[in-house]
């Protein structure tokens, strides 16, 4: 076909190179003549700064301050971005060697030329002061500004728990976490972490060749604000926990209070304990290792995690079960020879009066009384063998919160050990187990195992006459329900009616007039109401426990007392438990004496305590 | 089978080398222009450069397949595959996927479809079958009638998503229609107006932009009288523009850019007058009557934006030339796109070493700014040869689409000409500053699928008919 306008190709060809032409002038004016762009790109430096989130402050139960922020300075690098720089004033500035300046750009580089990374960790604010008049002098570097954890009573630190930075295995399971950042590890910091650590936030900033920060980008529209983390208030009595640490001092062992009408913890003492402050910051990691491998364990929490044997302060509950099962009732008298003896079974008894009945039996910790009603129990006819009996006394045990997780509000509890059936049928064989075999359980001895937390939650359960609220201590959360369960009853498997007698048995212990075993507890006025135990330890000294709740009438603290290797309850325990109890109660400490006297008793330096101990053995006596 | 064979021997191969390279060059220029330190791999599918590589080995698949479809079908279905674009232009109205204000895609679980951009292809086929039509006379009104209708139907349906950048691709088959017959008035007007509507509002000096027009015109007055002469005419014009502006940047570097221009096209322009006037002294009216029809244009222009429209009319109007994104706006981004290709210098940065582009500066660095990241990265040599690359492949499909001895294979070339120009300059054009922001692909080079797979179809089209045009008389 005969193409009459061909030659527009040419005028087409045209229009094409023209503007192309165009193009390559404008490129080579852009790109080669014009310097202006090139000056622009390089004040044209970006600088993302993380802002960290602070986390929420900790408060105690009246607004007094256990945890705060406060600020740090952490030296970021930008490889990408670093010119020539004088490396010996650096150095003297940060008072580093080169080998370490070497060393980590290499290490920032190996990163990411683009984005930062930590030169110098957490400068003080005085190097700061001198780096940041002389940070124009060393592009690519800038300070980020931290916080980090401090502590203006140094108490509390296994409950309050210590904040790290997340490692790789946090990044990959959980959102949000990037290298650098913080997470709680241990306590509250970890049990709370999504209330306390707020959201980190991003500035970016223009940065000149200079170093300087010229502004916003973009009048910051890519700036995204930190949130502040939720401040968290305690149910802890930051006194009692400061008094409870001081009266632990030199002690192993632990003290647990709790208010029973609300299960808020007021005091959780771990001993030996630490100072929070020691796992802060730089000194962190060579702290921890120190802390770790103290053979004294001071990083263990016993208060939730030591297993103890309960100790006679468990007869009382022995005495609820038997009442409530019809075995006996307050008036059952048992008549006690000073030991109890079946064939050749011997378990001792001291000397008191006799015979007894409930409250008596308490107040003396009559081994033999427990004996008898506990086997009467096991063996009771109605149960159709022992192996039932076990069961329905076990399942009263349990009611009280033993030998189960409480699912407070703090991580790594344990359970306690409470010996289902099945334990003995594998020891001794199916039905071929009696009661004599488990009568050391009777007086709170044998397989029976709790923790401190159980046991000041049983004291709980009985200074409330039959139900006690999930332990707990997180009183209150910045715009949060803190909604956790801890407001229901739970209630134990024994009628109410029964706890009068043992209460009253309790309060004899303390109160009576004679025979009483925890005498020393005694608080005129405060109507405390306690039970002594001593823990048989196999491997040393036994454990000196005790238990109580004050006033008698209307509790406002119920408590628990271990001490390790200080012997008998009255020893050590019902003293520390007696002091707290007063100071809790009364804001004061009248006995001064006996304060001086437990401050100076030392059970970790074993020569210093042997005086003090024989001091105590003849002061009190008791199972 | 001994026709396969023919298409391998007989295919174009130099296009398609030059296809292949630009691809790559894509690709890379996207890895770095995205790239993450923690997704190092540029096979790494996760990330943008990952998923170019997987879009570009479907494309040769589906180049592939083009070349080994019978062409037969493309002409005998041109007008139903037109249908078929129509009806998914109004469908994606109503069942598209809403991005940035506009319902422009089809979203099918990862993947995503633009019709617009397979209208384009569809259009072109259309265009061609209709005005390959034997005995069809392109002046005839029932004819300009039926062309204007396959043009702009599409063009109505896209403005409607709205997607105004796509939707003025459509205006270059008018260089089609000029090819194939149409008088270069047309052709002119349509130049003319665009550029004075674009200049009337961003630049707002009326001086310059009359000054603009009288050289324009004096163009045209040789134009009407001998092709050579204005092809001649044209050149002229632009090297004494150029020998101004370098005169000035030589002289007077501080100059305002409006001064240089207003003194390159007067210099320009009374050279221009002096030739139309030796040629045609006759047509000084005619001429007079043009140059104040445009002021009067250009004067309404901006009358009827400051008075007679409505704020929102404005502010699209204004989103249409890249004003109103947000306060910082168009100067922002192109400010950002012309401190990273000015950074490049000479030579460039070299490759991954780019700081504007990696720190987030250029906004829709992996897509329509890609331009940046070469500019920035391989300099004035690394841009000045992608521009030759593309200027090459232009030109070569000029000679490919003249060697065709069917109409329409010769229709549809040039409309894929088109196509590619009009994505070629207005992108380029857009990230050195010289047209509004306009976000359209930078054809075979800007990150995504679907312009990439429609930009493919319609190159291999053309590579089909080229390879069997010996069998060809219609």
């Amino acid at each position: 076909m005969k193409d009459h306008y061909s030659d527009r190709k040419y005028i087409i060809g045209a229009m094409i190179v023209l503007p192309v032409l165009f193009f390559i002038v404008r490129l080579f004016i852009l790109q080669v003549i014009d310097p202006s762009y090139k000056l622009s790109a390089s004040s044209n430096v970006l600088r993302n700064v993380t802002q960290y989130a602070a986390r929420g402050l900790i408060y105690d139960r009246n607004g007094e301050l256990l945890v705060y922020n406060q600020p740090v300075y952490d030296l970021m690098v930008v490889p990408g971005q670093l010119a020539e720089f004088d490396t010996v004033e650096l150095c003297q500035i940060l008072e580093i060697d080169r080998e370490y300046l070497d060393q980590e750009i290499s290490k920032a580089r190996a990163y990411s030329m683009f984005r930062s990374s930590v030169f110098l960790k957490q400068i003080s604010s005085r190097t700061y002061a001198v780096l940041q008049e002389k940070l124009y002098k060393f592009p690519g570097f800038y300070v980020q500004l931290r916080t980090l954890r401090s502590y203006p009573n140094d108490i509390a630190a296994h409950i309050l728990g210590y904040v790290g930075e997340v490692d790789g295995r946090i990044i990959d399971e959980k959102q949000g976490y990037a290298m650098g950042d913080y997470i709680g590890i241990t306590g509250i910091e970890a049990t709370y972490e999504e209330e306390l650590k707020g959201e980190k936030g991003k500035n970016v900033f223009l940065v000149d060749v200079h170093n300087r920060i010229m502004g916003s980008y973009q009048e910051g529209r890519y700036n995204i604000p930190a949130v502040v983390g939720n401040d968290i208030t305690l149910s802890i009595d930051a006194v009692i926990q400061k008094y409870g640490e001081k009266l632990m001092q030199n002690k192993i062992g632990s003290i647990v209070a709790v208010e029973p009408s609300t299960g808020e913890i007021l005091a959780l003492v771990s001993a030996p304990a630490y100072n929070p402050e020691l796992l802060v910051g730089r000194v962190r990691t060579l702290n921890f290792r120190q802390l770790a491998a103290d053979t004294l364990k001071p990083l263990f929490n016993r208060a939730l995690m030591a297993h103890y044997p309960a100790g006679s302060a468990f007869k009382v509950v022995n005495g609820l079960i038997a009442m409530q099962e019809g075995i006996v009732n307050e008036h059952t008298r048992h008549t006690c020879p000073g030991h109890y003896t079946v064939g050749r079974l011997t378990v001792r008894c001291r000397y008191h009066t006799t015979p007894v009945a409930m409250p008596e039996a308490i107040q003396v910790s009559c081994n033999t009384y427990f004996c008898h009603i506990f086997r009467d129990l096991l063996d009771h006819p109605k149960y159709g063998s022992v192996t039932n009996g076990y069961n329905v006394w076990a399942d009263h045990v349990r009611s009280f919160g033993l030998g189960e997780r409480l699912e407070a509000d703090f991580p790594n509890e344990l359970r306690g050990f409470v010996p289902p059936s099945t334990y003995y049928d594998r020891f001794y064989g199916e039905n071929r187990w009696r009661s004599l075999q488990l009568v050391s359980m009777a007086i709170g001895q044998g397989e029976l195992s709790v923790t401190p937390i159980q046991m000041a939650n049983m004291t709980a359960a009985i200074a409330n006459r039959g139900y006690y609220y999930t332990p707990h201590i997180v009183r209150n959360i910045e715009n949060s329900d803190n909604d956790r369960a801890f407001r229901e009853e739970n209630f134990t498997s024994i009628d109410s009616v029964w706890f009068e007698p043992v209460i009253d048995g309790m309060h004899r212990a303390v109160n009576g007039p004679d025979g009483g075993t925890a005498r020393i507890a005694q608080v005129q006025g405060l109507d405390i109401c306690g039970k002594t135990g001593t823990a048989e330890n196999p491997h040393g000294d036994d454990h000196s426990v005790f238990i109580a709740f004050a006033p008698k009438d209307n509790p406002q603290i119920a408590i628990s007392v271990y001490v390790e290797n200080a012997g008998f309850g009255s020893a050590m325990a019902a003293p520390i438990a007696s002091l707290i109890i007063e100071k809790y109660l009364t804001g004061e400490v009248t006995r001064k004496w006996l304060e001086d006297r437990i401050l100076s008793a030392d059970f970790i330096n074993r020569e210093v305590a042997s005086t003090s101990r024989q001091e105590n053995l003849s002061d009190e006596q008791e199972d | 089978m001994s026709r396969k064979i023919n298409i391998w021997a007989n295919l174009d191969w130099m296009t398609v080398l030059v296809y292949l390279v630009m691809l790559f060059i894509g690709w890379i220029s996207i890895y770095s222009a995205v790239y993450d330190e923690e997704h190092q791999s540029i096979f790494d599918t996760t990330q943008r450069y990952g998923k170019q590589l997987i879009w570009i080995i479907a494309a040769i698949v589906i180049a592939a397949a083009v070349l080994l479809t019978d062409n037969k079908l493309f002409l005998f279905f041109s007008y139903f595959f037109y249908a078929i674009t129509i009806l998914l232009l109004i469908a994606v109205l109503f069942f598209g996927t809403e991005v940035n204000a506009s319902k422009s895609w089809f979203q099918f679980g990862g993947i995503q479809i633009q019709p617009a951009e397979f209208a384009k292809l569809a259009t072109a086929l259309a265009l061609a079958q209709f005005l390959s039509t034997t005995k069809l006379k392109i002046h005839d009104s029932r004819a300009l009638l039926t062309m204007g209708s396959i043009i702009f139907l599409p063009v109505l349906l896209i403005l409607l998503q709205p997607d105004v950048g796509s939707s003025l691709v459509f205006f270059a088959f008018i260089l089609v229609l000029y090819r194939e017959g149409l008088t270069g008035w047309v052709l002119f007007f349509f130049i003319l107006f665009g550029f004075l509507s674009v200049l009337a509002l961003l630049l707002n000096e009326v001086n310059m932009v009359a000054l603009l027009v009288i050289s324009a015109l004096s163009a045209y007055m040789i134009i009407g009288r001998n092709m050579k002469t204005a092809a001649k005419a044209v050149l002229i014009f632009a090297l004494i523009c150029l020998a101004v502006m370098g005169i000035f940047q030589l002289a007077a570097p501080g100059t305002m850019l409006v001064v240089k221009l207003i003194t390159a096209s007067v210099a320009g322009s009374l050279v221009l007058m002096g030739l139309a006037f030796r040629n045609k002294r006759n047509k000084a009216s005619l001429l007079l009557g043009l140059l104040i029809a445009a002021l009067l244009y250009t004067y309404s222009v901006d009358y009827v934006f400051d008075n007679v429209l409505m704020p929102h009319q404005r502010s699209r109007i204004n989103i249409v030339l890249g004003f109103d994104d947000d306060p910082l706006g168009q100067s922002y981004n192109i400010n950002q796109s012309k401190i990273a290709i000015g950074s490049g210098g000479l030579t460039g940065k070299g490759f991954l070493q780019g700081t504007q582009t990696k720190f987030n500066f250029v906004p829709e660095q992996s897509t329509d700014f890609i331009f940046c990241t070469i500019g920035e990265e391989f300099g004035f040599a690394g841009s000045t040869m992608l521009i030759g690359l593309f200027v090459f492949l232009l030109l070569r499909l000029i000679y490919l689409a003249e060697r065709q001895r069917s109409q329409f294979a010769r229709i549809y070339g040039y409309s894929i000409i088109s196509i590619l120009f009009t994505h070629f300059v207005i992108n380029i054009g857009m990230t050195i500053g010289i047209v509004p922001v306009i976000g359209i692909p930078l054809p075979f080079i800007s990150y995504g699928g679907s312009s990439m797979w429609a930009f493919t179809v319609m190159l291999f089209i053309l590579l089909r008919f080229d390879a069997v045009r010996m069998e060809f008389l219609r």
